[in-house]
């Protein structure tokens, strides 16, 4: 096992070098069955998730949450309130777990740095051109620079789909590895931009495209575009984590974002990472969302269990 | 040729605009009739779907609403005989689109006799407008079935709030059927909900829930229990309107406590720009 990993880990670091090595690898992957992804994803939907263990799954997905706010109207004091939301997510009770990390654009990293020093939440900011990436990479990399340079430890990158889809793999990939570079220490979060690749197949080829160009995390969307996270999306990328992980030896975590609304659909993706890729993902560390509204439902449902009334929106800050 | 099997009637819930059984699946049979059996998690839901339509419903004009409960009172009428079948007197048929046709009338009166502008010393005018205070969570009474539903759905709604009506639980085929005829009446959904079984199941969870902004606790005839939902109802200051007298008399003339204790006063202070 460990002599299959360790060539096969040389074998993958050698296709970056030419576009014919990664076209036949990529291509060379199984096609995705989309009537099986999508019964299966509906299958894990229909578990049934109560009391104690649902408790657990609230907690562990308000752990999970990376807030987010992505708004041309994002102003420094509407991420401050953000920042401090996302450190004690229910002021009335101090038993509540503080989300994943904080999710804001470049310019905003420096006004949540301040609140969030110390406590423990990362700070993820957008970079690379976020939503589109249509720019020149000397700029997409000077973006992700001064992300970091302003105190983002997390970073989550866009693949430049018009390439992706044009075939040119190589200068995707390639764009990725200079991003992974211009990051440093900081994660990198590579967000495919599903509800642009059309395919399960396209899915599956970007997911291995990017943690091939070592990437921490495979994103699913920016959030910007009709079609976000849906389960069979997420299936198929936990499936290509959990095969990188045979082949390699190393995690690469998953973080679905845009149109989780709720704690039913966020229970929903923890069963499918349960049953995926078992256990070892089910940790902030490994598996995110990328959400707004999401936690002040987790929050009510959390309410309703600790205390036995519903509770209602009146009750938790509007964002 | 075999004979024809007649299509037998579930009765179910009304929630949001729409007739789904209960997510518990349980139903109950009474006057020789399948009626779901809400449960806590149905009660969730309507709140949900009335909370939803309070943006609308308050929005609309008071012409508007008036507009549609007249609609909602063309076709009670027109149902009469089908709730005669289900046993409701002619009579009570007829008090009952009455007293929808009154309270209907009342949509754009009620806030130029219950507003109107203060006297103040200061070169302001200043103006107080009743307005709906949101959610009303309603208990209704076990009988006059028709009549006594309508008396408490009618002043809830007409001013612009949106209830979640316990229903009957010895008689609720006549709230389904009003279900019925609000659905074809363009009252928008949520507007109206209705939920049918155990009052002790529905009623402590409605009385809690902290997005309902009053209680209506007219059918409540057991004093322990509308004690326990008034203390339940104090948790996030509720508008309670308290449970009515066993004698109460339905068909008598309602006043206009039922709409006037389910509003909120706002007031509004406007320089004259001497």
């Amino acid at each position: 096992m460990t002599a299959t990993t360790t060539s096969a880990r040389s074998e993958l670091s050698e296709l970056g070098r030419s576009e014919t090595a990664l076209r036949t690898f990529l291509h060379g992957l199984p096609g995705v069955d989309q009537v099986g992804a999508e019964q299966r994803a509906a299958q894990l939907g229909t578990r049934s998730i109560k009391t104690t263990a649902k408790a657990q799954a609230i907690d562990l997905a308000i752990r999970m949450v990376d807030l987010t706010t992505l708004e041309g109207a994002d102003t420094p004091g509407k991420v401050r309130a953000l920042a401090a939301k996302a450190i004690r997510p229910d002021p009335a009770d101090p038993s509540c777990p503080h989300v994943g990390a904080v999710c804001v654009y470049p310019a905003m990293v420096p006004y949540v740095a301040e609140v969030l020093r110390g406590s423990g939440v990362h700070l993820a900011s957008v970079a690379t051109a976020f939503p589109s990436g249509q720019v020149p990479l000397e700029i997409k990399l000077a973006d992700t620079r001064a992300a970091v340079a302003a105190g983002a430890d997390e970073i989550d990158m866009v693949i430049n789909r018009g390439a992706f889809l044009a075939g040119r793999y190589k200068e995707v990939y390639d764009e990725i590895v200079a991003t992974r570079e211009a990051v440093g220490d900081a994660h990198l979060k590579v967000i495919l931009e599903t509800g642009e690749l059309a395919t399960y197949d396209n899915v599956r080829r970007a997911s291995w495209l990017a943690m091939l160009g070592g990437g921490d995390f495979i994103k699913t969307s920016t959030g910007k575009v009709p079609v976000a996270a849906t389960l069979p999306v997420s299936l198929v990328m936990l499936e290509a984590v959990r095969d990188f992980r045979a082949a390699t030896g190393r995690q690469v975590g998953v973080k679905p974002a845009g149109g989780i609304k709720t704690t039913k659909d966020a229970i929903k993706y923890l069963v499918m990472v349960n049953e995926t890729v078992g256990a070892d993902w089910l940790d902030p560390d490994w598996f995110r969302f990328g959400a707004s509204s999401l936690l002040n439902d987790l929050l009510m449902q959390r309410t309703k269990l600790t205390t036995g009334t519903y509770s209602g929106p009146d009750y938790f800050t509007l964002d | 040729m075999s004979e024809r099997v007649a299509v037998r009637k579930t009765y179910k819930l009304f929630i949001g605009g729409k007739f789904p059984r209960s997510e518990s699946g349980r139903s109950y049979l009474v006057q020789s009739s399948n009626v779901s059996l809400a449960s806590r998690k149905d009660a969730r839901d309507a709140v949900v779907a009335a909370r939803a339509a309070v943006k609308g419903w308050a929005g609309a004009t008071a012409y508007n609403r008036g507009q549609i409960l007249y609609r909602a009172a063309e076709m009670l009428e027109g149902r009469r005989e089908q709730f005669v079948a289900l046993g409701v007197p002619g009579d009570e048929v007829d008090a009952a689109v009455d007293r929808w046709v009154w309270y209907a009338g009342w949509a754009d009166k009620l806030s130029q006799v219950y507003g109107g502008a203060n006297p103040v010393a200061g070169p302001y005018f200043n103006i107080s407008t009743p307005e709906p205070t949101g959610v009303v969570a309603v208990v209704a009474p076990e009988r006059p079935a028709l009549l006594g539903l309508v008396s408490v759905i009618a002043p809830a709604i007409v001013t612009g709030n949106t209830v979640v009506v316990a229903a009957s639980p010895t008689e609720p085929l006549a709230a389904v059927t009003l279900a019925e005829v609000l659905a074809t009446s363009d009252l928008p959904g949520g507007v109206v909900n209705i939920l049918t079984g155990r009052i002790t199941e529905t009623a402590p969870t409605l009385a809690a829930h902290m997005d309902v902004n009053a209680v209506d606790l007219s059918g409540v005839t057991d004093a322990e229990l509308a004690a326990d939902l008034e203390v339940k109802a104090a948790e996030n200051l509720k508008r309670v309107l308290r449970p009515a007298p066993a004698d109460h008399d339905w068909s008598a003339d309602p006043g206009v406590a039922r709409m006037t204790t389910l509003l909120e006063t706002k007031t509004v202070w406007h320089p004259k720009g001497v």
